[in-house]
């Protein structure tokens, strides 16, 4: 017999832990089909009738969406489009850079022994311990201190000035993201058998080739996983991007708070729940990637 | 072929630094040669210097002193993709997103050869390795036996002038490893490639090859035939690592062309045998007898190296039986064969009986102790 029987006690903790983690992931999205445009309690199912609905019992408002009422709002608020037009445009650019960069100092750490090579190391730690704020206080000061000298010295007037934008928070993006890629793969490295590569240049194949047809294919699920990690933290980043963000590159989070403090709306909830089936399948896609690659 | 040598190791020392810091030197002024179409050896403990050596022929370590040649050339830096020769790993190291064709495939694609050739020397090779029909199967869909097979039709597809091997038995069981080995030896014939082959099982070795290169701390201790290390060892590390021996410690006496006399305290008499190393009157030397090579009689027999002694353990093993003798204090291995079939205990040696040992004078080896 199982000395580990399962107590009862198993089942309501893990009970209690999914309820802790999704309960509000279930109500966010359930008032996103509020019929209160105060969205405070939940009224009930927003419901059609011919091009109307009806709001807070009696209001009666224009609209062909019916329960997607507040969906349709959304995708008509210009703000909302041009901030997830710059969450996507700064995740993509910075996970790109960062998988590249973060994948590489991977590598040369498994694979050198150099004089720096601990503190090289340790320095990945760094930017993942300290608190976000101080990273971002710092960020910022490096960026108008730079861009006054830079602005200064070369006499830049106007629209050629250097200033706070969709580049500032990349750069800041990519910063914070290299140390995740680099952990991720270096996880995935510390199982991988230097006789593979061996075996390749044994067969003929030279540095390049080794890597592009052997080392890169045997690493790619954890390049992806840093990938993806990178991605969805670059997607919800909101206090450094809060300091290193300037006019008109306004992300989501970002907007999201700005929207809180005036009113809560159910559109803040649309707009989380498109967000969250987003990243819903984007790991369901790279979990299908993932077993494919196993068969 | 250019050289009458496949691979030469002139001198080469391969230095490591520890990781406290300190240098050790793995393989320790080793020179051998490696004749054409041979079956050659290195046989060793863990750490003895084998697998660096091959590994310094394949490139992917380089001598700190001396060179490797390759039919005659030599290599010095030159990285592994420019030599002629292909590599069994002991992890086989197939390539785990390829099938078993793209697997056997990737060096002729490197060598760019096109595409009716690549399956039509694929195709060959896994016929070679009985693995036909298996070719898009993952490796991971492999047992071991089969997956050892596709590492060696990957090396052996590139029709290299050296094979060698790291272990490439190690993993599989003691029934297929026999298969295999004779497998291997079969092919090494039939292709005619010479092969050089790392082990530390020493019945493999002497199975399978020519000759034997015996390693132990970087240093070559003896290279002959697999009949020449076991019975001609050099010196007393090599009959103590290959088989079994008895040993006493003595003193030569005299020496007269290749028999020497030594006086052995602990059997009480002068011993004659073959002196196999270079010895002179005065040396320390072991006297070594391999436990078949004793007779043992119920009566004295002839009086040269012949004493009286006690069995303290008799052991039946089937087609020996292992006795263990006390001979004036010193603890002595004998095998014996049991060459007539009978259940009379009496044909079988009993614990406390009293019996003659003698060590016949051309199976007595004297060792240097090196």
């Amino acid at each position: 017999m199982n000395p580990f029987r399962r107590s009862p006690f198993v089942l309501f903790a893990a009970m209690l832990v999914y309820v802790f983690l999704y309960l509000p992931i279930f109500v966010l999205v359930l008032y996103s089909f509020n019929a209160s445009r105060t969205n405070v309690v939940f009224t009930g199912f927003i419901s059609q009738t011919g091009s109307q609905v009806v709001m807070d019992g009696s209001n009666v408002v224009q609209s062909p969406c019916g329960a997607f009422h507040w969906y349709c709002e959304l995708s008509k608020n210009k703000d909302v489009t041009n901030a997830a037009k710059n969450t996507l445009t700064i995740a993509v650019v910075a996970t790109i850079i960062s998988t590249i960069v973060g994948t590489m100092a991977a590598l040369a750490l498994q694979r050198y022994n150099f004089k720096l090579r601990p503190f090289s190391q340790l320095s990945l730690y760094i930017p993942i311990v300290i608190p976000e704020i101080v990273m971002g206080i710092g960020i910022l000061t490096l960026f108008s201190q730079l861009f006054g000298w830079i602005n200064n010295a070369l006499n830049l007037e106007g629209a050629s000035r250097l200033t706070l934008g969709l580049g500032t928070v990349i750069v800041s993006h990519i910063a914070f993201m290299i140390p995740f890629v680099t952990l991720v793969v270096q996880a995935r490295l510390q199982g991988f058998d230097k006789a593979y590569e061996e075996a390749a240049m044994d067969l003929g194949a030279n540095e390049w080739t080794t890597f592009q047809r052997v080392t890169f294919p045997m690493i790619l699920p954890g390049v992806l996983s840093g990938a993806l990690l990178a991605f969805t933290l670059s997607l919800d980043d909101f206090v450094i991007t809060f300091f290193t963000n300037g006019p008109g590159s306004t992300t989501l989070p970002i907007y999201v708070y700005g929207l809180l403090r005036r009113i809560i709306t159910p559109q803040v909830n649309a707009l989380s729940t498109v967000w969250i089936a987003l990243v819903f399948f984007t790991v369901l896609l790279l979990q299908w990637i993932q077993n494919r690659e196993q068969k | 072929m250019a050289s009458e040598f496949a691979v030469e190791l002139r001198d080469v020392v391969k230095k490591f630094i520890t990781p406290e810091g300190s240098e050790m030197a793995a393989v320790d002024h080793v020179t051998m040669q490696i004749r054409n179409g041979e079956f050659f050896s290195m046989l060793g403990s863990s750490g003895c210097g084998k697998t660096t050596s091959l590994r310094m022929i394949a490139g992917f370590e380089w001598p700190t002193e001396g060179d490797v040649y390759i039919e005659g050339k030599p290599m010095g830096h030159l990285p592994p993709f420019q030599r002629n020769v292909n590599t069994v790993f002991q992890s086989y190291a197939l390539f785990q997103h390829m099938t078993v064709f793209q697997n056997v495939a990737f060096g002729l694609e490197m060598e760019g050869a096109s595409k009716d050739e690549i399956a039509r020397r694929v195709g060959r090779s896994l016929e070679m390795v009985q693995l036909t029909g298996m070719d898009r199967r993952r490796p991971r869909q492999l047992s071991g036996g089969q997956q050892q097979r596709v590492a060696l039709a990957r090396a052996l597809v590139k029709t290299p002038d050296v094979l060698l091997l790291d272990e490439p038995l190690g993993a599989l069981d003691l029934k297929l490893r026999k298969e295999m080995q004779l497998e291997l030896k079969a092919l090494q014939q039939q292709l005619g490639i010479t092969f050089i082959y790392v082990t530390h099982d020493q019945e493999e070795a002497l199975t399978m090859s020519d000759r034997i290169a015996v390693m132990s701390k970087g240093k070559i201790m003896q290279m002959g035939t697999s009949v020449e290390v076991y019975e001609r060892p050099a010196n007393r590390f090599v009959a103590e690592f290959i088989g079994e021996s008895n040993f006493l410690e003595g003193k030569v006496k005299s020496v007269k062309g290749d028999q020497a006399v030594v006086d052995v305290p602990a059997w009480g008499e002068e011993l004659i045998g073959i002196a196999t190393g270079k010895v002179k009157a005065g040396d320390d030397v072991s006297v070594s007898i391999r436990p078949e090579k004793v007779r043992l009689t119920d009566k004295q027999g002839i009086k040269e190296n012949s004493l009286e002694a006690v069995v303290t353990t008799s052991t039946y093993i089937g087609s020996d039986t292992h006795v263990y003798l006390d001979v004036r204090g010193q603890r002595f291995k004998v095998w014996e064969q049991n060459r007539i079939s009978t259940l009379d205990p009496r044909a079988y040696y009993a614990n406390g009986q009293k019996v003659w040992v003698t060590l016949l004078s051309e199976n007595t080896l004297i060792l240097p102790k090196a």
